[in-house]
C-alpha cells in the first residue's frame, strides 16, 4: 500500500535524523537538505538509498539533483512509489 | 615569517587508548602497571589462533555523536578524539577558524596510521557482497584513506598549512611527529598538531599477524601476555587507540603565555635494507638513527634518563633494540631507565609513536617512568637498566628521553625530547 505524503516525510525525517542528527521536527517540507539540514552531496547518497528501501521507489541518480527539499523529495516518492 | 631551526616544544597532549578514554586516565594507568589486554570475546574470533587485543578502554561511538561517528573510520574517531583533547589542552578553542591565537595558515596536522581504514574496507565488503552495490557507503573511500583522521583533524582545527600522513607501518606515528617537527622548524608552520592512530582489530588482519608468527598466542592469560623483555615473550599483542600532541614552536608558544610540556630535540632516521618484516638481528639500521639522531640535534647521551623503547615482545626485535642502543650509548645508557609501556597498551602499530609520545612527554614533565609489567623472568641478553614492575622517578634537573619506533619495511625512527 503506498504511503501517504504525511507518512513519506515522517520517515524522511527519521532517515535524515539518523544520518545528519537533525531533530525530526526540524525536517519540514520546505528545508533545503544542504542548506538547512547538514546533508552534504555524499549524505544524500544515503539519504535517497534508505528512502529507496523504505518507500519501495527508485530513484535514478540524474533525479536525486533535483530533489533539493524535502518536500521534492517527498513529492517525488509518492508520484513514484509502487502502488 | 620563516626561519630555521626554531626550538619546537609539546603545548598539548591527547589519547585514547586501551589504558582510558585521554591521557589522564592512560598515564594512570601506565604508573599503575595495569594492562589494557583483554580476551576477545566476538563470535567473529572464535577459532583464531589469537583471541586476545588491548581494546580501547572507551569506545569512540559512545564519545562522538552518531552522525559524525558514522562517517569516519575507527581510526579517524579516535585521532578526533585525541587531537580535540590535546587541542583544548593546549589552550586553544575546539573550532576551525575561531580560534585567533593562530593563524590557520600557519596551522598543520600530520596524523598518521599504520593500515588506514582497514576495517571500513573490509566491513563495507561485506555490505557489497550481502547487500548489493547500491548499499556501499559514500563515506567509504574518505573513511578508509590512510590519510583521513590527518584530513578530519584538519578540518576539526581549521589548518591550512598543510596536511600530512608519511606511512610506514608501526613507525608511523612517530614519523608523523618528526615530520610535525621539521614543519615548524624548516618554517612552514608555527603550530602542528601530530600523532598516530590504529583501529585494526579485525579477524582479518588477527588472522594475518598471527600467521606471520608476529602475535603472542597467550590466551588463557591475557594481561600476561604482552611481555617485553621475559624470557617467555612470544609475539605482541595489538592495540587500538590513537595519540596527539599540539607543537608548537617556542616562541609562538611563549607569545600566548602557553604552558610547554617539553622540548622536542628533533628526531633520527634510518632504514634496514634488510627484510620486509623482520628486524635486523644486530640492530645496526636502529644504531643508525640513534647515530644520526645525536649527530642531528644537540642531545648529549649524559643527560638522557629515559627510554620509552619500540619493544613489542617479539623474541628478536627487543634483544636487537637494545644491543643497538648498547653500542651507541656506551655506558651512557646505564643511567637510561627503560620503559617498555606495549607490555601494558599493547602494540598500536601506526598508534604507537603516537601513545608512546604522550607517554614520554608525561614521563619528563612528571619526572616518573612508567613500569615494565611481565618482566618475571629477565632476558639475559637484555644489558640495559628495565624499569621493572613500579614506576620509578626520574632525577631532578635537565634531563632527556628518547622515544623509538621501528615499522615492517625497515623504518626506524627515533624521537629526542628534553625538559624545559
Amino acid at each position: 500500500m503506498a504511503a501517504t505524503l504525511e507518512e513519506i516525510v515522517d520517515g524522511l525525517a527519521e532517515i535524515v535524523n539518523e544520518i545528519a542528527g537533525i531533530p525530526v521536527e526540524d525536517v519540514q517540507l520546505d528545508k533545503s537538505f544542504t542548506d538547512d539540514l547538514d546533508v552534504d552531496s555524499l549524505s544524500m547518497v544515503e539519504v535517497v538509498v534508505a528512502a529507496e528501501e523504505r518507500f519501495d521507489v527508485k530513484i535514478p541518480d540524474d533525479d536525486v539533483k533535483n530533489l533539493k527539499t524535502v518536500g521534492d523529495a517527498a513529492d517525488y516518492i509518492a508520484k513514484h512509489q509502487a502502488a | 615569517m620563516s626561519s630555521t631551526n626554531r626550538t619546537v616544544v609539546v603545548t598539548g597532549i591527547g589519547a585514547t587508548t586501551p589504558l582510558g578514554g585521554d591521557s589522564a586516565s592512560t598515564w594512570e594507568g601506565l604508573l599503575a602497571g595495569r594492562s589494557g589486554v583483554r580476551p576477545l570475546e566476538d563470535e567473529r574470533f572464535a577459532g583464531l589462533p589469537v583471541r586476545i587485543a588491548a581494546v580501547a578502554a572507551v569506545d569512540p561511538g559512545d564519545v562522538l555523536p552518531r552522525p559524525l561517528a558514522r562517517r569516519l573510520d575507527r581510526s579517524a574517531q579516535f585521532a578526533l578524539i585525541a587531537a580535540r583533547e590535546a587541542w583544548a589542552d593546549a589552550g586553544y578553542t575546539a573550532k576551525a577558524g575561531e580560534d585567533t591565537a593562530v593563524d590557520p595558515d600557519r596551522l598543520g596536522t600530520v596524523i598518521a596510521s599504520g593500515i588506514g581504514g582497514v576495517t571500513t574496507l573490509l566491513d563495507q565488503y561485506d555490505v557489497l557482497k550481502e547487500r548489493g552495490e547500491r548499499r556501499v557507503s559514500p563515506h567509504t573511500v574518505p573513511m578508509l584513506m590512510p590519510n583521513s583522521p590527518s584530513a578530519n583533524v584538519s578540518l576539526e582545527v581549521g589548518a591550512r598549512a598543510g596536511v600530512h600522513t608519511p606511512v610506514s607501518a608501526c613507525a608511523s606515528g612517530a614519523e608523523a611527529i618528526g615530520y610535525a617537527v621539521e614543519m615548524i622548524r624548516t618554517g612552514r608552520a608555527d603550530v602542528v598538531v601530530a600523532g598516530g592512530t590504529e583501529a585494526a582489530i579485525h579477524p582479518l588482519p588477527v588472522a594475518a599477524f598471527a600467521n606471520m608468527m608476529a602475535m603472542s598466542k597467550n590466551n588463557d592469560e591475557p594481561t600476561k601476555a604482552s611481555r617485553p623483555y621475559d624470557t617467555a615473550r612470544d609475539g605482541f599483542v595489538l592495540g587500538e587507540g590513537a595519540g596527539v600532541i599540539v607543537l608548537e614552536s617556542a616562541e609562538h608558544a611563549t607569545a600566548r603565555g602557553a604552558r610547554i610540556y617539553c622540548e622536542v630535540l628533533g628526531q633520527g632516521l634510518s632504514s634496514d635494507a634488510h627484510h620486509i618484516a623482520q628486524p635486523e638481528p644486530t640492530g645496526r639500521g636502529i644504531a643508525k638513527a640513534m647515530e644520526n639522531l645525536l649527530d642531528n640535534t644537540d642531545l648529549k647521551p649524559a643527560e638522557i634518563a629515559h627510554l620509552n623503547a619500540h619493544a613489542t615482545s617479539t623474541p628478536q626485535g627487543d634483544v636487537a633494540e637494545v644491543k643497538a642502543l648498547r653500542r651507541v650509548l656506551g655506558d651512557d645508557l646505564d643511567h637510561v631507565a627503560v620503559s617498555a609501556t606495549k607490555s601494558m597498551t599493547g602494540h598500536l602499530l601506526g598508534g604507537a609513536g603516537g601513545i608512546e609520545t604522550v607517554a614520554t612527554v608525561l614521563a619528563l614533565y612528571h619526572r616518573m617512568a612508567p613500569p615494565t609489567i611481565n618482566v618475571d623472568d629477565l632476558d639475559e641478553d637484555v644489558d640495559a637498566d628495565i624499569v621493572r614492575d613500579t614506576s620509578r622517578e626520574l632525577p631532578a634537573g635537565t634531563i632527556a628521553a628518547i622515544n623509538n619506533s621501528f615499522g615492517f619495511g625497515g623504518h626506524n625512527v627515533v624521537l629526542a625530547l628534553r625538559t624545559v
